[in-house]
């Protein structure tokens, strides 16, 4: 789908003699810089993706492991307040909806959040400003937000199905497990009900999960692309930019100010979620 | 949008991470968490403690000070008794040491007077004789008339 946009993209620059347009802008914002590592469809890289989350998880291993090395129960610092303060929240959720033990879910419910949280908020960086930084070095495509990239949410996804499975395995026994899937929730006597209603369920979570937080900040990117459209082309001297650049500058700042609610919400959703998710895992039906 | 080995890379980073966080992290500041909840907790505990025994302390000082104040009110009484005592006893020495002193002052005086009386009597005698012998011219045996001299000067002394 990429590389038909991108052909009618190119055609569209074509036609436009080279100058670009509204299309080829949006376009080219919506292309990761990858590298093919291999043959095949499979064997890329949306390197972009990848360093900015790497970025942002240094961030976070920073904070959190930085804080935890010099954590004191004396009189605490105000980043360790401050990381204390979201380790209770997270801490407190957890122990509302779990109510076993595990050593596992709090610490992956904070790593969700913060994680998440710290990968959207590179989206309330201008959309331009990256992207030309990069282009002015001579790379040609450059998209910030790891989060919009469907690659990030369902590899993240996947991981929460996994210890979903994991935690299920280890609450309730390789047979207990298996046997849930063909007991489970109408009685053995329908079995294939049973499984099929399971499998949907199952796979529905990693979908669900993945693609919600996709779709939001893929929209939201979407969105400060088309803000920053308006004044594409533009030149000083006409009157029509001024008036268009502060419609610009005024929908940027709502869509922005409206959008630091998204990420945060979205970010909590996730974490949110993968703990409901594995407490039900840990429970007998 | 199509997936690509990109997801792999996430998908491990991200579950790295969280093991980092699971192993390194989170037990370090939630260990530090609970570990000042229970100091608080303690220091809680040890203010109410000390709130107790400053209470209990208090009620023992007010005991203490009822219990003066009652043995100094005991011993006030009877320092006052004691003093009256003494007193009374003081007054009533005085008083018999008085009329003692006075009858032994009554007993003398009463002697002298009797012994004066007795020489004024001798002396009224002797004046009758040497009147009487003055009368008589003569001598007067005073041997011979020694009883009836006495007799005269009983008499007179009466």
């Amino acid at each position: 789908m990429d590389k038909l946009l991108l052909m009618w993209a190119s055609a569209e620059k074509e036609a436009a003699g080279g100058s670009g347009g509204m299309t080829e802008y949006i376009v080219h914002h919506l292309h990761h810089a990858q590298i093919k590592v291999g043959e095949g469809w499979f064997w890329t890289i949306n390197i972009d993706s990848v360093i900015f989350k790497f970025m942002m998880i240094a961030v976070f291993l920073a904070l959190v492991l930085g804080v935890a090395r010099r954590a004191t129960s004396g009189v605490p610092g105000k980043l360790q307040c401050f990381i204390e303060m979201v380790v209770e929240v997270v801490d407190g959720l957890v122990k509302d909806t779990f109510h076993g033990k595990s050593k596992l879910i709090a610490p992956l419910a904070l790593t969700i959040f913060m994680l998440t949280f710290l990968m959207n908020f590179l989206d309330m960086i201008p959309v331009d400003a990256l992207p030309a930084a990069a282009h002015a070095s001579g790379i040609n495509y450059l998209r910030v937000v790891p989060t919009a990239d469907l690659n990030t949410t369902v590899g993240m996804a996947l991981c929460v199905f996994l210890l979903i499975q994991y935690m299920g395995i280890k609450h309730k026994g390789v047979g207990g497990f298996f046997s849930e899937f063909l007991t489970a929730p109408f009685g053995p006597k329908i079995a294939p009900a049973n499984l099929l209603l399971r499998i949907i369920e199952e796979a529905v979570r990693p979908v669900s999960l993945s693609l919600r937080l996709f779709g939001n900040m893929y929209a939201g990117e979407l969105i400060f692309i088309l803000i920053a459209v308006m004044t594409l082309g533009a030149s000083l001297s006409s009157g029509a930019t001024w008036a268009l650049g502060s419609m610009q500058f005024i929908a940027g700042f709502i869509w922005t100010a409206f959008h630091v609610l998204v990420i945060t919400l979205q970010a909590f959703i996730f974490m949110m979620l993968t703990i409901v998710y594995l407490s039900m895992a840990a429970e007998h039906h | 949008m199509n997936i690509n080995l990109t997801l792999v890379i996430q998908g491990l980073a991200f579950f790295a991470t969280a093991w980092l966080v699971m192993k390194f992290g989170w037990p370090l500041i939630d260990g530090a968490i609970v570990a000042r909840q229970k100091k608080i907790a303690d220091g809680l505990a040890a203010a109410e403690e000390g709130k107790r025994a400053l209470a209990s302390a208090s009620a023992k000082q007010d005991e203490v000070i009822r219990e003066a104040r009652s043995e100094a009110g005991g011993i006030r009484d009877r320092a006052e008794k004691e003093y009256a005592s003494i007193l009374e006893k003081a007054k009533s020495d005085a008083i018999a040491e008085g009329s003692r002193q006075k009858a032994v002052a009554v007993a003398e005086i009463e002697t002298e007077a009797h012994r004066a009386r007795e020489q004024l009597s001798h002396k009224v005698a002797e004046l009758a004789v040497k009147g009487a012998e003055r009368l008589i011219r003569k001598e007067i045996d005073a041997k011979a008339h020694k009883d009836l001299l006495d007799d005269l000067i009983s008499e007179i002394a009466r």
